[in-house]
Order: structure tokens, then sequence, then C-alpha cells
């Protein structure tokens, strides 16, 4: 297990360089000013040329790339051109609302999706699995931040139940959950039809109901464990997808998390700032790849047992 | 997900007998591969109404100047109430006709709007899928194939790619690349490739030690000509599909980067932009909202439905399970 997960962890590091990389060549060539962006408009041509030099932006590509990657590799990933505060420090007090927001959504997904993809593979063919399934597939087409509007629409303005944005309440995270978990809720519930279908029709499953075992005991028992391992396969593959959410829905919502930051950064060309967000995000992308590659060998022995044959 | 494959020279025996236990053909009959599909296709109801739909999307984009009431992009008048707010539907209500899905904070015809937003919508759609099928088909399978350093190279710049939040990578681009129509559908070719290089490489790999393509290479096949001529016909099912479905998720990321404001820049019509402009309205003028969204997910959700048809058509033993 150790030695696997050390493995892992050495394999993400060429994919972070990567991500710095293309990341740095990206901003490089980005066509805004960024020593011009931080002046301020009203700047002369001399101070603009200063802070380029203080800025390290008239060095080579190559050595701001070095600098860069030596500061971040301490921790240090520069100060925020326009709010002048440290971008780990921004990041740091912003994680928190993400992490929040991508947990609910990811609640919400397995709250909503499990049951109706358990409850159609049961009914499978019936009316009730076709709705359930045609429902899902309408999920799965509407856009997240007009569904997270027609929410608020309703619940906030209407009947005025739920915050209208912002995270000043408990109840804020309600709605942006919902919307965030919507969409990828009818992916699992279609996932988990499929899956729950593979294991009705097994063997073991034949025999435990010959047995006697009743349909609600037999998900219990035998669909729910078995159909684990997809699910996180599955969630593994979602999540830089629902990352790619969550920037609408903190947009939507005026969720303060590090998406809508990295679209500010993107907006005012903020530099540290966006290198920050979208290191940190891909971060973000790789761990839970690894976390979710360790829960695999944990529920699955002979995942678990692979492995140890490597 | 991933579609598995029949092989093509043996594909009509096995087909055959499908299609005459469902009672389709006699059991001796040459039918061609897509007319096998189509016969299939035929019968769901649900990819039919799909293809309808999409097909229904294409001629309302097509025929826009000939369908819209009105100039997209004109700010009318009488487009606004006399204290300047947007004119609302009269679609479920009494009134005139004039702006039968209400107007914009602009005064401009909404329906008018959305008709044209197709244009866009479809062109970004399709372009865009068709680049990044092109792409993933191309890294997948020859690093599934040549193997050895090019399957390293290739496949670990996948894992890069594919560590990016799609939609932040992006939005990056696009911001580098200043938003234009012909940008957009190249920044959304450039990181929707990688799923579509995930799949095809994995197939490829299964594909690679089979007995017709060792047979192939026996018979004095170069390693190209036994990619071209064996290997990426196994895949017209796998670009079929992903033909389809990726155009339903590039019409998304299109809207969704109009919505951020970074997509198809204004006046012309695109409905991610009219659902970012009637947000700031979504209370007082709702339909702002709602139109353009529905125009969205229905698009979406004709391309979806056609799509999982097209894979329960192309793999018959997948049918009504995914």
């Amino acid at each position: 297990m150790w030695i696997f997960l050390a493995r892992r962890l050495v394999q993400t590091l060429p994919v972070l360089l990567g991500v710095s990389v293309i990341t740095f060549l990206l901003i490089y060539y980005l066509p805004a000013d960024p020593a011009r962006m931080y002046a301020g408009p009203s700047a002369t041509v001399e101070t603009v040329a200063r802070i380029r030099h203080e800025l390290g932006l008239d060095q080579p590509l190559w050595v701001q790339y070095t600098t860069y990657l030596a500061r971040a590799a301490r921790g240090d990933l520069g100060f925020s051109y326009r709010k002048q505060i440290a971008v780990t420090e921004l990041i740091l007090s912003r994680m928190p609302y993400t992490l929040a927001l991508t947990l609910a959504g990811i609640f919400v997904e397995l709250l909503i999706g499990l049951p109706v993809g358990i409850a159609s593979a049961v009914a499978r063919g019936k009316w009730a699995d076709r709705v359930g399934m045609f429902i899902a597939l309408i999920g799965i087409s509407a856009p997240p931040f007009w569904l997270g509007l027609l929410l608020l629409y309703w619940f906030g303005f209407r009947l005025p139940i739920l915050p209208l944005g912002g995270a000043d309440e408990a109840t804020s995270i309600v709605l942006p959950a919902l919307t965030a978990g919507l969409g990828g809720a009818a992916w699992y519930a279609r996932m988990m039809r499929s899956s729950t279908l593979d294991i009705l029709s097994t063997d073991y499953v034949r025999t435990a109901r010959a047995k006697g075992r009743s349909m609600f005991g037999v998900i219990v028992r035998h669909v729910l464990p078995n159909a684990l391992n997809p699910i996180i396969t599955m969630a593994g593959m979602d999540i830089p997808w629902f990352i790619g959410g969550v920037v609408l829905v903190e947009r939507v919502f005026n969720w303060p998390g590090v998406g809508r930051m990295a679209v500010e950064a993107i907006e005012t060309v903020d530099v540290p700032l966006i290198l920050g967000t979208v290191i940190f995000t891909a971060v973000m992308v790789v761990v839970s790849g690894i976390l979710i590659d360790v829960v695999q060998g944990l529920v699955d022995p002979r995942i678990r047992h692979s492995r140890q044959g490597q | 997900m991933a579609v598995t494959q029949s092989e093509s020279d043996q594909v009509k025996s096995p087909e055959i007998v499908t299609l005459a236990q469902e009672g389709l053909a006699p059991a001796t009959s040459e039918v061609g591969y897509f007319a096998v599909i189509w016969r299939r296709l035929r019968r769901d109801g649900a990819a039919m109404l799909g293809a309808a739909l999409v097909a229904l999307i294409a001629l309302v984009g097509l025929l826009a100047p000939l369908l819209a009431p009105h100039d997209p992009t004109e700010q009318f008048r009488d487009g606004l109430t006399p204290d300047g707010q947007p004119m609302p539907s009269t679609l479920l209500t009494e009134g005139s006709t004039r702006y039968l899905f209400g107007t914009d904070s602009n005064g401009r015809d909404l329906l008018s709007r959305i008709l044209y937003g197709a244009q866009v919508s479809l062109l970004v759609g399709v372009l865009a899928n068709t680049l990044a099928v092109a792409l993933g088909v191309m890294v997948g399978s020859v690093a599934g194939y040549f193997g050895g350093w090019l399957e390293i190279l290739l496949m670990r710049f996948t894992d890069i790619m594919m560590a990016f939040p799609t939609l932040l990578l992006a939005m990056a681009l696009v911001a580098i690349l200043k938003p234009s129509l012909w940008i957009i559908i190249v920044v959304i070719g450039l990181v929707y490739w990688t799923w579509i290089a995930r799949v095809v490489y994995g197939q490829v790999l299964a594909l690679r030690d089979r007995d017709f393509v060792t047979a192939s290479r026996a018979l004095g096949s170069s390693r190209r000509a036994t990619l071209f001529r064996h290997i990426l016909p196994q895949l017209v099912p796998t670009i079929i599909v992903w033909g389809t479905l990726g155009i339903a998720t590039n019409v998304m990321l299109e809207a969704s980067l109009s919505y951020l404001g970074i997509g198809v820049q204004p006046p012309t019509p695109s409905w991610g932009g009219m659902i970012q402009q009637g947000q700031s309205y979504y209370r007082t003028a709702p339909w702002m909202v709602i139109f353009p969204g529905l125009a969205i997910m229905i698009t979406v959700f004709a391309f979806n439905l056609l799509g999982d048809g097209l894979r329960d058509a192309l793999d018959p033993t997948q049918r009504g399970r995914a």
C-alpha cells in the first residue's frame, strides 16, 4: 500500500511540472502587460518599466520560470498584483468555501443519483425506469448556471426561503450545492442503473433471491458493495469537470470560492493569482485522483492484491 | 461508456444472425454495416426523437434569417416598456405577438436572438468536436499502436492536459488568444480531445495484439498501413458515438464560456451570452434567462439522445443499459 502510494506520488510530479510549464507559457503570451496592470492606468512609462524590472518581468522566460518554481517549492506563490496579498494566503482563505461546496455538491450527486439509479434498474423497462432516465438525461443537458438562476428565482425570490447568493448564512450553501450536484446526480443515476443491472443478473444474486432474500436485502448486501468501485472510478473522472462546474456555480451565487477568484484573476490579468489558482486546482485534481486510487484499493481487495503483485 | 468493438471482417455473420432473430432480415442476406445500424436506430424511439430535434435545430440555424421576425441585433424603440424595462413574453399571456418571447434589456427581440443563436451553438459544437475527435483519434491511436517513447510522451501529455480543470483551461486560453468565434472553436477542441484520446488509446491497446493485426503484419503490411487499414476502421463506432455526444459537451462549453463573458462577443447572439445579460434582470425579467437556457438544454439533450441511441445501435450488448 505504502509503496503504491509512494509510486503514485512520484508519478504525479511530472504531471504537475507539466501543468506549471504550460500555465507559465500561457501567461507569458497573454496579450495584456502585467506590469501595466500592476502599476495602474495613470502610471508613467518609467514607473511601468521600473515595476517590470522589480517584478522580474524583464528577465528571460526560463529565468522567470525557474525563479517561480524555486519559490513555489517553498510554498511561496508570489503576491497578487491587484490585491497586494500573498497568493497562498488568498487561496487558503477561499479554499474552505470551494471545499465545502465541492463536498456538498458531491453529497447531492450521490444522495439523488444512487437511489434513482437503483430504483430505475429494479424497475427496468417499466415506465418509472423510462421517466427516471429521461429526467436524468434532461438533468445532464441543463446548463448549471441556468439551473442556478432558476433555483435562485424560485427559492430566493418568488418564495424567499433561501438567501439570494453570497455565503453569509448557514443556508447559503443549499442552492449552490443543489446546482453543482444536480447535473452530476443524473450521471450517477445512469451509471448506477447500469451497474445495478449487471449485478442483478449475476449468479450470486439469483442464489440470494432463491434463498428467499428480499430485493431490498439484495440491494443492501450485494448491489451496493459491488457497485461501489465503478462509482469511485466515476467520481475520479468527474472531479476535473466538477471543479469546472464549480467555477460557474460560484459565479452565479457570488460564492467566495477559489473558482470565482480564478475567473476574476483571468479578467484582471493578475498573473501570480492565475498561476496560483490554476496550479492549485490542478493539484486538487491530482490529489483527488490519488485519493480515489487509495480508496479503490481499500474497498476492493482484488485491486489491492493486483497492486501488491506488481 | 466505452464502445466495444465488433470486428469488421466478422461483422456480417453475427449481425445478420441478430437481425434474423429480430425478424428484420433473412439470415442469408448481405446487409451493409451501416444499413444494419440504421435499422436498429430506426427502432429506437428516443434516438429518433434526438435525430429529429437535431435536424430541427440545424434547420432553425440555417433558416434563421427567414424565420426570425426581427433583426437580432436591432434595438427597438418600442422594445422597452415606458420606464425602460424589457418587454415580457406574450407566449402565455394576452398581448401583441410582436415580441413573442419578450425583449432583452436593450430592447432586442429575444425570439430572433434565440433563432440566430442556434447558428453559433451548432457551428462551435460541430467544428470544435470535429477538431477534438481528430486530435483524440490521432494521439490515442498513435500512442496505443506504436508504443515506446511515443506512447509515453503522448499519454503523459494527455495526463497533463487532463489535470487542468477543463473550463479554467479554456478560459485562460481564450483570454490569451482574444475571444472570437474561431478562437473559441479551436480552444474547445484543444481542451476536449484528451477524453477521446484516452478512450481510443484503450481500444487500440486492446486491438494491437489481436490476430488480424498480427496477420496483417505477417503478410508484409507496414505498421502505418496496418494502422490505417485494420485498426482505424475498428474505431469507427467510437468516432461516431463521440462525434455526437461530444457535440453536446461542446455546445455546453461554448455556452459556459459565453456566460462567463469570454465566449462569442456581442452583438453576435449566443445563448450563453444572453443568459449572462439576463442574469442582472432575472428577478424582474426572468424570460431573458429562461428561453436561452431552454434552447441550450434542448440542443444538448438532442445530441445526447442521438448519441446514446447510436451507441446502443453500434453495440447491441449495451442496449438499454447506460
